[in-house]
C-alpha cells in the first residue's frame, strides 16, 4: 500500500503537450478517479504512472520512491485494461498466476493466492477455461483477479467497464467498490463516465485538455464546481449554463429575460460583468415538485412554457423554455404535463452558481 | 444414347475436367505406372514390361538414394531453423521501426524477387575459390591466406548451398512473422510488462505464442520448398563434388535424364513425395495446436 505523488508531471509528443505539468497527491488506500472527456490526458497520466509511457517532465513518486525511470515491473503496480488484455493462450488459472510465476513464487504460495483471488471474484468454476470461452463480464473479473493476485502497492484501472453493457457495468461497479473495501489499497481509476467516478471514488480529479480542473470529493465537485467545465461535466442531466450580464442586482440574459442576482454573489460582481449562470435541474423545478420546499430559501418563481417532457417513472425531466432555449428541470412526484402547458417554475437561487465568462472560474470562492 | 442425359453442371464442367485429366491425372497415372517398369528413355519398349515393386526394392538398398534423402532432411532442418531465427529477428527489428516501415518491408522482400537459378549463379561466383568475393574478403581481412575450396570440398559445399538457400528465403519467415506481430493486440504485452516480465519473458510467454502459428505456416511452405530443392544446387555444385551435395531431386533428375532410367527415377520421386507429405502433416498439426492455444478465430 502506498501514496502516489505527481509533481509537475508533463507529457509531450514532439512539440505537442498532452499533459501540462499536473500536481496530485494521492493518499494511501485512497480511491481516486481521473475523469474527463476523451483526449483530456487521463489515460496518458495513468500510463505514465504505470510506466508504459515515458515521462517528458516532472516526477512520479510511489510510496515515497521516485519511479520516473523504473520499468513497469519494478513499480509494484497492477493494471486492469479496458480490453482486459488477458493472455489468450493461458487458462484463467494461468492468467491469474502468471505474475507470480514470473516472480518465481513457490507453487503452494501461488496456488493459495490464486485460490484467494478466485474466491473473492467468484472465478472458481472458470479456472480451467481459456479467455475465448468467457463472457465480457467474466473476462473483466479475471483481469481484476490478475491484478489482486499481485498484491500491489497501487491498482490502476483504465476504463475497465467501458466494454461492458449497461447492466453489467452497474453490477461490476458495485463489485469494484466491494473489492476496494476488501483489499484496501490505493486505487487510481480512469473513466470518462462521471457516474462511475461519483459512485466509486473518495476523490475525483476532473481533467480537461491536459490540465486538472478540480480535485475534490464527489460532494465537492458536485455542489461546489470550481469551473464552468466541471459544472457542466459532473451531474446528469447536466447543469443549465447560460451567459448573462450583471446589471443592477439582476442577471440579464441574451434574449432580455432576467433573474435576480443570487444574494451570495452580490459582493462578488459588479455591474457590467459578463458571467455564466448555472443551476442544476434539481434546483430548478416545477413549483411544489422540487427537493427544497422553497420556504426559507431564496426562490424565484416564474411561469414558463413546457417544450418537452421525459418521464422516467419516479421523476420527469421537464424542459421549460426560458431565455429562448430549453432549461432542464427535475420534477419529483410527477404529474402529467404536455408540451405547450404553462407551469409555475421555481429557481432556488441560493443553490445557483456563477462563473466568470472570461476565465470560467467559479465566483463563489 | 437414349436415357443418357448429362446434367448441365456436368456438361459445363466437362472442358475443365478434360483439361485437368490431360495435364494432371494422365501424367500422374503414367508416371506411377512407369515406376513399376524398368522404363528407360533409350529403350521405349521397356515401358510395357511390368516388374512390380522391383524399382522400389532397389531404392531401399540404394546407398546413394539414402544419402540424398538424409542430406535433404539435414538441409531442411538447418535451413528452416536458421531461417526461422533470422526471420524472427528481422521481423522484430522491422516491427520496431517507427518510420519507413513500408520501405523496409519492401527491401526485406528483395531476395524473393530473384530467380533461384540466378541466386545459384550469384553464390557460385561469390564462393568461387579463385575469384570469389568470399575468399577475397577473408584474405583481405587477413583471416586466412589460403584459398578455401568452398564449392569443391563436400562439407563446405553443403554450407555454401545452405547459405544461398537461407539468404534467398529468410524473407518468407520474416514477412509472415511480421504479419503475426502486426496483427497481435498490444495490450497483453503491456499487461505482461506490468505483471513483472522482463523483455525476454514478455517475448517468451506472450509474443512468441502469438507468433507461433505464423511461423508454422512459413515452416509448412518452406519445408515443401526445400524438400524439392533443385535449382540452386544444380547451378552451384550440380550435386558434386562426387555426389557430396546430391539432394533427392537432383538425384531424381540425374537418374531420369542423364542415366535415362525413367522408371527408377519415378519410383524415387514417389518415394520422395512421402517426405514432403510427412513434413506437411507434421507442421499442420503443430499449426492447429498453436492456433487452438491462442484461441485464434481464423
Amino acid at each position: 500500500m502506498a501514496t502516489v505523488s505527481l509533481k509537475n508531471l508533463t507529457k509531450r509528443y514532439g512539440n505537442i503537450a498532452i499533459v501540462h505539468g499536473i500536481d496530485l497527491e494521492i493518499a494511501d488506500r485512497e480511491f481516486i478517479a481521473l475523469v474527463g472527456p476523451s483526449g483530456c490526458g487521463k489515460s496518458t497520466t495513468l500510463r505514465m504512472i504505470a510506466g508504459l509511457e515515458d515521462i517528458s517532465g516532472g516526477t512520479i513518486d510511489i510510496g515515497g520512491r521516485m519511479v520516473n525511470d523504473l520499468p513497469p515491473r519494478s513499480r509494484n503496480i497492477s493494471m486492469v485494461f479496458q480490453s482486459y488484455a488477458l493472455y489468450p493462450h493461458m487458462t484463467v488459472r494461468e492468467n491469474l498466476g502468471f505474475s507470480l510465476k514470473i516472480a518465481g513464487a513457490a507453487k503452494d504460495d501461488m496456488d493459495r493466492r490464486v485460490a484467494e483471488a478466485s474466491a473473492i471474484l467468484g472465478l472458481d468454476e472458470l479456472l480451467e477455461r481459456r479467455p475465448s470461452q468467457l463472457s465480457g463480464g467474466q473476462r473483466q473479473r479475471v483481469a481484476m483477479g490478475r491484478a489482486i493476485v499481485r498484491d500491489p502497492d497501487v491498482f490502476l484501472f483504465d476504463e475497465p467497464l467501458s466494454n461492458l453493457d449497461a447492466k453489467l457495468r452497474t453490477q461490476m461497479r458495485t463489485e469494484i467498490k466491494k473489492l476496494h473495501a476488501k483489499v484496501k489499497s490505493t486505487v487510481i481509476y480512469v473513466t470518462h463516465d462521471q457516474v462511475e467516478a461519483m459512485t466509486l471514488a473518495d476523490r475525483i480529479v476532473i481533467m480537461r485538455s491536459g490540465y486538472i480542473e478540480q480535485v475534490g470529493t464527489p460532494d465537492e465537485v458536485f455542489s461546489r464546481p470550481a469551473t464552468r467545465f466541471v459544472a457542466g461535466f459532473i451531474g446528469s442531466p447536466p447543469m443549465n449554463l447560460h451567459e448573462a450580464t450583471v446589471s443592477d442586482g439582476k442577471l440579464v440574459f441574451g434574449s432580455g429575460d432576467s433573474l435576480p442576482l443570487p444574494g451570495q454573489f452580490k459582493s462578488k460582481t459588479a455591474a457590467g460583468d459578463k458571467v455564466v449562470f448555472g443551476i442544476r435541474p434539481d434546483d430548478f423545478f416545477p413549483t411544489g415538485h422540487g427537493l427544497s420546499s422553497g420556504g426559507d430559501t431564496e426562490v424565484h418563481r416564474l411561469e414558463l412554457p413546457v417544450s418537452i417532457t421525459e418521464p422516467l417513472g419516479n421523476e420527469t425531466l421537464v424542459f421549460a423554455e426560458f431565455n429562448g432555449t430549453d432549461w432542464v428541470s427535475r420534477m419529483l412526484n410527477p404529474k402529467p404535463l404536455k408540451a405547450g402547458d404553462r407551469i409555475g417554475m421555481s429557481f432556488d437561487l441560493s443553490r445557483a452558481h456563477l462563473f466568470s465568462a472570461e476565465t470560467g472560474k467559479s465566483l463563489r470562492v | 444414347m437414349k436415357g443418357f442425359k448429362p446434367s448441365a453442371p456436368f456438361l459445363l464442367l466437362l472442358p475443365a475436367i478434360i483439361v485437368l485429366a490431360a495435364v494432371v491425372v494422365l501424367p500422374l497415372i503414367l508416371s506411377l505406372y512407369s515406376s513399376f517398369t524398368p522404363f528407360r528413355l533409350t529403350r521405349p519398349e521397356t515401358f510395357f514390361v511390368f516388374v512390380g515393386f522391383r524399382n522400389y526394392l532397389s531404392i531401399l538398398s540404394n546407398a546413394d538414394f539414402w544419402w540424398a534423402f538424409g542430406r535433404t532432411v539435414l538441409l531442411l532442418t538447418i535451413a528452416l531453423n536458421l531461417e526461422m531465427l533470422l526471420g524472427l529477428g528481422l521481423a522484430m527489428l522491422v516491427e520496431k521501426a517507427t518510420r519507413g516501415q513500408r520501405v523496409l518491408r519492401t527491401l526485406m522482400m528483395f531476395p524473393m524477387m530473384f530467380s533461384p537459378i540466378l541466386v545459384g549463379f550469384q553464390f557460385k561466383f561469390m564462393f568461387n575459390d579463385n575469384i570469389g568475393l568470399v575468399n577475397n574478403a577473408l584474405q583481405s581481412l587477413g583471416i586466412t591466406q589460403d584459398a578455401i575450396p568452398w564449392l569443391i570440398e563436400g562439407h563446405l559445399a553443403f554450407i555454401a548451398i545452405s547459405i544461398a538457400e537461407i539468404w534467398s528465403s529468410t524473407s518468407i519467415f520474416a514477412i509472415l512473422i511480421l504479419a503475426g506481430l502486426l496483427a497481435m493486440p498490444k495490450e497483453p504485452i503491456e499487461a505482461a510488462r506490468v505483471d513483472g516480465c522482463t523483455p525476454w519473458q514478455t517475448f517468451r510467454y506472450v509474443t512468441w505464442p502469438f507468433v507461433m502459428p505464423f511461423a508454422y505456416i512459413a515452416m509448412t511452405i518452406r519445408s515443401l520448398d526445400v524438400a524439392r530443392a533443385y535449382d540452386i544446387v544444380k547451378i552451384m555444385t550440380d550435386g558434386g563434388p562426387a555426389g557430396r551435395t546430391e539432394l533427392l531431386w537432383t538425384l531424381v533428375g540425374r537418374t531420369a535424364y542423364s542415366d535415362a532410367r525413367m522408371g527408377l527415377a519415378n519410383a524415387m520421386a514417389y518415394f520422395s513425395i512421402l517426405l514432403s507429405i510427412a513434413f506437411t502433416v507434421y507442421f499442420y498439426n503443430k499449426l492447429a495446436a498453436a492456433r487452438a492455444q491462442i484461441g485464434a478465430e481464423w
